[in-house]
Parts: structure tokens; sequence; C-alpha cells
């Protein structure tokens, strides 16, 4: 699988991610005014500060000419990632449901913790200061009726706020999945823990 | 037609957990404010707009996010 990293000013774990991916198929960079995403079956939206998270996180990235691109492929059924700064532009485009606030102490989160996935837990790390999931209630319950929330804090853990523990969601169909939590830092035993390339297999895995 | 000038009002929505106002209100006793409450921290954005009749979509569309904040239009 060829996927593509996009990268906007002020991005910052685009190499990461490019490593991630590079570990799992071929892995190219996507620059945010390129309307044509070079070939690239499956993308991820970084982590970072896309637009110095001017306005709202994310809010400007999502007008990025990639972005539309993205949108198409992601009508289309491919594999789509939103990690962190990432996350919070799919949620911005309307991609995924939901919005990042602040989170709740107000400090900014740097640390290894542990994630429940489906029928697996993951150790991933979290850096963020604006990771605080948040859906009306009505959609809360829809999304867990309907098996969207695809990633949660282990109890005790959740960092930041999240309504119900929520780390990450997908979006109806599954090909979109975002999450605050960094699985491109935690791909090489050097770092402690390789089950961040779960998260990416999974999502190779998900074409809709 | 000169440009219309507005202000754009930004605020978390009633009943979403607003820590930065809380924080604000925390710290105000500490300096001698007693009796200040429910304080929301939100943006303002002023602009010149040559189409008013769109300045509802644009803040739709960009300078809120109509999930979590509502806005309100000033024309000056």
């Amino acid at each position: 699988m060829i996927w593509g990293v996009l990268q906007f000013p002020g991005s910052c774990d685009e190499r990461d991610a490019l490593h991630a991916c590079s570990l799992l198929g071929e892995a190219r960079l996507v620059w945010h005014e390129d309307r044509d995403l070079g070939g690239a079956e499956a993308i991820v939206v970084p982590g970072g500060f896309s637009y110095g998270d001017y306005l709202r996180a994310g809010a400007i990235a999502r007008f990025s000419p990639a972005m539309e691109a993205v949108a198409e492929l992601a009508a289309a059924g491919g594999p789509v990632l939103g990690i962190c700064n990432g996350f919070q532009v799919l949620c911005e485009a309307g991609l995924l449901p939901g919005a990042l606030l602040l989170n709740e102490s107000l400090r900014f989160v740097c640390r290894q913790l542990e994630l429940i996935g489906d029928d697996e837990r993951l150790s991933i790390p979290v850096k963020h200061g604006e990771g605080r999931y948040w859906a009306p209630e009505e959609v809360l319950d829809e999304l867990e009726a309907r098996g969207q929330v695809v990633y949660r804090y282990a109890p005790g853990q959740n960092p930041n706020g999240s309504a119900r523990d929520i780390a990450g969601v997908r979006n109806e169909a599954g090909n979109v999945v975002g999450l605050m939590p960094h699985p491109e830092h935690a791909v090489d035993p050097l770092t402690g823990s390789t089950d961040g390339l779960k998260v990416f297999e999974a999502l190779a895995g998900a074409r809709a | 037609m000169a440009p219309l000038k507005a202000r754009v009002l930004i605020r978390p929505k009633q009943g979403i957990l607003d820590p930065q106002g809380k924080a604000v209100e925390r710290a105000l006793p500490a300096l001698g404010f007693e009796g200040v409450e429910h304080v929301r921290v939100g943006r303002l954005v002023e602009l010149e707009a040559e189409d008013p009749a769109r300045l509802a979509e644009l803040c739709e569309q960009l300078l809120a996010n109509p999930l979590i904040e509502d806005y309100e239009i000033q024309t000056l």
C-alpha cells in the first residue's frame, strides 16, 4: 500500500508518521498545497500545530487543497488516519463527528499511557493541550451503539477529561479513524513500545 | 460601497465545560475580587466585509465551530 502523510506549515510529527508508514509499505509526504495525493492509497494527517493552531486547532488546515483531495479519498472508501492535530483537522472537516476541546486541566499532557482497542490494550504516548473529546450526549450514544468508539483511555488514565474516556473514533463506514494518542511514536522497541503499528495495520485493512 | 465593519463574538456553548473561564474565576478571589461567577472565555474577531449577507455563512464555516461555539455578529 502507498501511504501519503500530509505536511502543513506547523506539522511536527510527519517524519515519525512517514517512518511508521514505511514499515508497512511505501510512504511519501504530501505538501498541503498539493491537490494531488501523488498516488497515495491511504493518508495520514499527522500531529503538530497546522497553521499555528490559529483560530481553533485544525480550523484552517481543513481548507487546504490537500484536504479537499483527502475528503474525496475518504468518500471513495480510502483509509484516512488523523493523529492528534490530524484528528482535530478531520473533526473540523466534518469527516469525523465531535470536537476536541482544551484539556480539562488546562495543562499540556505528555506521557505514555494505555489504550483499550478492540480486544487489545496498547501502550502509546499522548502529547497535547487540546484533546478533550466532546460530542452531544445523543451523538456519543450513537457512536457507542454503532461501534465507532475505536480507542478509549484505560480506566483511570484519561489525560484530558474526554467524554466517556474516548481517545479515538471512526466514521460510520470505518475507513476514517482519528485519535489523540500518537501511534507513530510507538513503532520501534527503542522508544519502549511497538503497539502503534497495530493502529496503522488496523487502518490499512479498513478500506470501506 | 464601503465595506461593512463588523465584530464577531464567539463563545463556548452553554453546558460545555470552559476550563479557561473556570481558571479565571478561581483566580479572582486571590486578587480580592469576590462574588464573580459564571466566567466564560471566548474570542473576538473584527473584520470588514464587502458582502455582509455572507457573514453568517462565514461564521458557520470558519470563525466558529457551531458544534461547540455560539457566535454573535455585531455590525459597527
